[in-house]
């Protein structure tokens, strides 16, 4: 028995849900998630930080290095989902090299665009504006912000 | 395979024709039956049942122990005082660990559970081995997930005071070997406590007859509303336990200095009960005893059966447990390095439901070796056409995913 024809599925591109999961899971996230960017742990490290997700078991590990006020090396470490990895990915590789006060600013703008917040997403955030679709996916905030929390935590906790 | 009961008789699945639900083991739909008969209850027979004098509380307090009768005959218990209402299966287990547990349970002695339990069954075990000094044992499960008899026979001995278990795996699906489990619990003295969670919706269950001490299961998983559930108890134990909560309607007497209880079932009752609840958990039975749970489970085995093989054929997807001759309408897997958060909401853009994460069983996903996997679970209104849009929307994410190469 065959499935009546309103339980079939739409074919693609008529659903705007469906195109717009799509458009999160572009080649960049994919791309980060796979090879992660800044992957692994530093020898000796300023601030060594583990935060979880409870809701998933989500777990990530932080290390970061710095240079006076300069964060110099952020490596991290855990497993999750694509989009949780790829924030650790992108934003590690963003916020290198930037003074605290520049990436605590990122990392607030980061957080209002996972949020929705209108105009949030500027030059400023780069390739995490790949990442600006989770917005529309209330339930996979948490994923995208694991990475960030850790990150401004860990930030605040040098100054 | 077309449905058990037709959507039809479930407003809000009528309402999505494309929505393919697969997640009936968190939470099942609710045929227009059960809603009916709640919203019966509250537009004719409301009042605070064994409370009135007048004829409306009367008939209150006759609904609910109908409904007492009802899901007491669905699930084989002969004594329906020996049938308590809960909350729900969480509850209910509580209730046994707590009351049960605090007076039973000593310093030294051992409290088995197996690696497959859900939260429910484990949590309220573990508080209690720590508040008592007590031992809690886990017993690791066979290969394929099933409970190893042979391990659980080595496990237990004078000092087994509990051997906790659940009926059906609410991950695997595995269908445990009550009357063995019950055998080797009772062989050593101890009490076999048996998590019904994803039993009694899916499996003829005969309380008297599968000889556990105690049985707990969720009406909001059997078709019936969320917040009403039932513990079931040898009425022995139940009366020589103290109660769990106390206040309004459990007591008998209320001196300055000290009380006593009611008799069972109204003892583990505190306060207004969720009459209305007992009321829909009644009609989901009936419901069900209308289907024959003989045609739900054979249902349930060709999706599972046709899901298991279809799904299997994807390259990358990988199902944990037993084959599918052995389990209930569950099936837990993962799709290569698909992260099953991932695949939940490609899934969705699908229109298809289903769960992703740890499934309240934290132990078992170490034993797994995994941090989360996908679940798809079935029931009476899940037919062909769920399976088909499963397996595209897996298909769809594998292909999303193949994009970018390792």
């Amino acid at each position: 028995m065959s499935a009546p024809d309103d339980r079939k599925d739409a074919p693609n591109g008529t659903d705007s849900r469906r195109s717009h999961v799509e458009a999160l899971y572009q080649e960049l996230i994919l791309d980060h998630y796979r090879r992660p960017r800044n992957r692994g742990t530093l020898e000796h490290p300023d601030v060594a930080l583990r935060k979880k997700n409870p809701l998933c078991g989500d777990v990530i590990d932080l290390q970061l290095q710095f240079d006076g006020d300069t964060l110099r090396e952020v490596r991290f470490t855990g497993e999750g989902c694509a989009i949780s990895q790829a924030a650790a990915s992108m934003l590690t590789q963003r916020l290198k090299g930037k003074s605290t006060a520049e990436a605590a600013q990122i990392l607030d703008r980061f957080a209002r665009m996972v949020h929705g917040e209108e105009g949030a997403a500027d030059e400023s955030l780069g390739d995490l504006r790949a990442l600006s679709g989770v917005s529309r996916l209330p339930v996979r905030h948490p994923c995208a912000l694991l990475a960030s929390d850790a990150l401004a935590e860990a930030l605040a906790s040098h100054r | 395979m077309i449905s058990a009961l037709p959507r039809s008789e479930f407003p809000l699945l009528a309402a999505s024709p494309r929505l393919a639900y697969l997640d009936s083991a968190a939470t099942t739909q609710k045929p227009r039956a059960v809603l009916d008969a709640i919203c019966d209850f509250y537009e004719n027979d409301n009042a605070n049942p064994h409370r009135g004098a007048y004829a409306l509380s009367v008939r209150a307090t006759e609904r609910y122990h109908e409904a007492r009768a009802r899901v007491a005959a669905f699930l084989g218990v002969g004594d329906p005082d020996c049938l308590i209402f809960t909350r729900g299966t969480t509850e209910s287990l509580n209730l046994v660990a707590s009351s049960w547990g605090r007076a039973n349970v000593g310093a030294g002695d051992e409290i088995v559970v197996t690696g497959a339990e859900h939260h429910a069954n484990f949590v309220p075990w573990q508080q209690l081995a720590i508040e008592k000094n007590a031992r809690l044992r886990i017993c690791e499960l066979a290969p394929d997930g099933a409970l190893d008899l042979d391990r659980l026979r080595a496990l237990l001995g004078s000092r087994t005071k509990v051997v906790a278990f659940a009926h059906v795996s609410n991950v695997l699906g595995t269908i445990a070997p009550v009357r063995d489990i019950v055998e080797l619990a009772h062989r050593v003295g101890a009490i076999a406590v048996c998590d019904g969670a994803q039993a009694a919706p899916h499996l003829t269950v005969r309380f008297d007859e599968l000889g556990v001490d105690f049985f707990a299961a969720s009406g909001h998983k059997m078709l019936g509303p969320m917040g009403i559930g039932v513990l079931v108890g040898r009425r022995r134990l139940l009366e020589a336990m103290p109660p769990f909560l106390t206040g309004g309607d459990m007591i008998e007497f209320v001196e300055d200095d000290h009380s006593t209880w009611n008799r069972l079932p109204h003892k583990f009752e505190a306060g207004t009960p969720n009459a209305a609840g007992a009321v829909g958990m009644a009609a989901a039975a009936a419901v069900l005893e209308g289907v024959g749970m003989d045609a739900v489970r054979a249902h349930e085995r060709e999706l599972v059966r046709s899901a298991y093989r279809r799904l299997s054929a994807i390259e990358g997807v990988r199902i944990y447990g037993p084959g599918p001759a052995d389990r209930s309408g569950v099936l837990s897997f993962n799709v290569g390095d698909v992260h099953p958060h991932d695949l939940a909401t490609i899934l969705d853009s699908h229109h298809v439901c289903i769960r992703a994460g740890h499934h309240c069983a934290q132990p078992l996903m170490r034993r797994l070796g995994v941090s989360a996997t996908a679940r798809a679970s079935f029931y009476v209104y899940n037919d062909d056409a769920d399976i088909d849009a499963l397996v595209n929307g897996v298909m769809a994410a594998r292909e999303m995913f193949s994009r970018v190469g390792a």
